[in-house]
């Protein structure tokens, strides 16, 4: 269910642009932003109608984008960049310390619901590879003891 | 030597409005709005030689001029999607001096006459995106932005518009096609964005790089701008280097700096003996160890090397990574990103990810090296948008240039590293 303040604030933004449906990324962001970081139909339904576009034009627009997530994600959605810069200074590594932490395999949730692992494309951080990105956070220069000191306070919350 | 684009980084608080005053900042655009009238400024910044700094290249203040005269609204565009990787120059800029940032579009749009600013950010950079709408405020809040800027009665409203996701959209078209609320997708061009662009009006869209050296054009002169880099590749420019180096970052030099001075005496040198170097970003052809001696970085150097200055992102590969995996990994990035519209970029793109991971796994036969070619043959100048043409690079110029490495992988099935 959109809250009342996002639904204002998806009013505002329409009036905001030139056209209205350029509010469409900001909505679908607001949206998600509240209902634990991923897109149900239901709610990509009531984005449509707030819009004043078609649910199925609110799904192929939401579905194209690598940030919208149309499947239920961990309450940490923890993104390891393993383009390039980050393979090449050791992002498997990281990946694969983090799959045996966390038992899960990348695209998995863990079974508590708290951490979702993915492999991401390049995140503009290759200065300070390994990295990663959970939630909107940066962690960089990582080391395994480093992903394990974040992996453990991030389970404390 | 004295820094420009980077002066503020590393200042504390650089990113806010008093630090930035204190510093000189806004002068630039208090200056245009009192002594000169846009199509001066489109005159100093073509006689400025600046070329657009996210990749392509082009001259901006020819970009500039191809506004239609007389049709209104315009729109000026932030392409704040850096995404090609070993790229991370305009996160700096973004981060540690979004009021630079802020007065290089607002200076740009008063040359072009748009009185609306996007400013298309990348989704991932969230912080960025934030520090960008907080100084955007405090820009409003003192006159900087809105309505009658500084007395004049120039109107300009910026806004930060976040995208969610694709590297398709560092692409003009693909950007406005998602400014516009819509997938991604690239359009044809012509006609160009200048005269149908957003919402189908003049557009302009230029790097956050590129704008970002304007304010310092205008106050200094197009001729202090063209002191600095080469006859033909003229300015400062932001390496983003990365890789097997001691000290990779962000490091400001004119065009033309020898690439062994941007890696020995700025990065740090190498961590391991190099074994390739990819000069401008992913999409770059990879040049061997043997051809950087005397390599300089300027457009037309690298050009002739047999490959391209792109973004300005070099990537450091030493002699123990595979060239093979590190090919194979960069065929992921493109099949993943591209948007799927025409079929030599989805289908190509496919098709050399699939080939690469079964030579990767040991499963290669000597004629896929030819396969591979072929595939490319059939993505090079044919598919709809520049990101087909990217996914090239790479495959190419390894086979070209470490076709041992793949022979290798092809007889004894596992890496030769």
């Amino acid at each position: 269910m959109l809250s009342e303040e996002v639904k204002t604030r998806i009013t505002q933004l329409k009036d905001r642009y030139p056209h209205a449906k350029s509010a469409l990324l900001p909505a679908l962001h607001l949206a998600q932003g509240e209902h634990n970081g991923w897109l149900s139909d239901e709610v990509m339904a009531e984005v449509a109608e707030a819009m004043g576009l078609p649910p199925a034009e609110v799904r192929s627009v939401a579905s194209f984008y690598t940030m919208f997530h149309r499947q239920p994600v961990g309450k940490h959605l923890v993104q390891v960049c393993t383009n390039l810069s980050c393979s090449l200074l050791g992002a498997g590594h990281i990946v694969e310390h983090v799959k045996r932490k966390l038992g899960i395999e990348v695209g998995e949730t863990t079974a508590d619901g708290q951490f979702t692992l993915l492999e991401v494309e390049c995140l503009g951080s290759c200065g300070t590879a390994p990295m990663m990105q959970i939630n909107d956070t940066y962690y960089e220069n990582l080391t395994v003891e480093r992903v394990d000191e974040i992996l453990n306070q991030l389970a404390k919350e | 030597m004295e820094k420009f684009l980077l002066r503020n980084v590393g200042i504390p608080n650089s990113w806010d409005i008093d630090t930035y005053v204190e510093r000189g900042g806004y002068q630039a655009l208090s200056k245009v709005l009192e002594e000169h009238q846009p199509a001066d400024i489109v005159a100093t910044v073509k006689a400025s030689g600046l070329r657009g700094r996210g990749g392509a290249g082009f001259p901006a203040g020819v970009k500039w001029g191809f506004l239609p005269p007389g049709t209104y609204p315009r729109y000026m565009v932030c392409n704040a999607d850096e995404g090609e990787p070993g790229t991370f120059k305009d996160r700096v800029l973004i981060e540690h001096d979004p009021h630079g940032l802020i007065e290089g579009i607002a200076v740009s749009s008063y040359a072009c006459e748009a009185e609306m600013a996007f400013i298309y950010i990348r989704g991932e950079y969230e912080f960025g995106a934030q520090r960008l709408e907080q100084a955007i405020e405090q820009a409003y809040e003192r006159g900087y932005l809105g309505e009658n800027i500084l007395g004049s009665d120039y109107n300009l409203d910026m806004i930060v518009h976040r995208g969610a996701g694709a590297y398709v959209c560092g692409e003009e078209t693909a950007l406005l096609s998602s400014l516009e609320g819509d997938r991604g997708h690239p359009k044809l061009k012509p006609p160009f964005p200048a005269s149908e662009g957003a919402y189908r009006k003049p557009t302009i869209v230029n790097n956050v790089e590129t704008l970002f050296n304007v304010p310092f054009i205008v106050e200094r002169g197009a001729d202090w701008h063209r002191s600095f880099g080469t006859e033909k590749s003229i300015g400062l420019k932001l390496f983003s280097i990365s890789g097997h180096v001691n000290k990779p970052g962000v490091y400001e030099l004119p065009l033309g700096t020898p690439m062994m001075t941007l890696i020995n005496e700025y990065a740090g040198g190498p961590s391991q003996p190099i074994k390739a170097v990819i000069p401008g970003g992913s999409s770059t052809p990879m040049l061997p160890a043997g051809k950087l001696a005397s390599l300089t970085l300027d457009y037309e150097a690298i050009a002739e090397a047999g490959s391209m200055l792109g973004s300005g992102a070099v990537i450091v590969i030493g002699e123990g990574a595979c060239i093979v995996q590190a090919v194979e990994r960069l065929a992921e990035f493109y099949r993943h990103e591209s948007c799927g519209k025409c079929i030599p970029c989805r289908e190509g793109t496919d098709w050399l990810y699939q080939i690469l991971h079964r030579i990767e796994q040991g499963k290669g036969r000597e004629k896929d090296l030819d396969l591979l070619l072929d595939i490319c043959d059939g993505i090079a100048g044919k598919s709809f948008c520049p990101l087909g043409d990217a996914a090239l690079g790479p495959v190419q110029s390894s086979i070209e240039h470490f076709r041992d490495e793949y022979l290798f992988h092809v007889r004894e099935k596992r890496c030769m590293v």
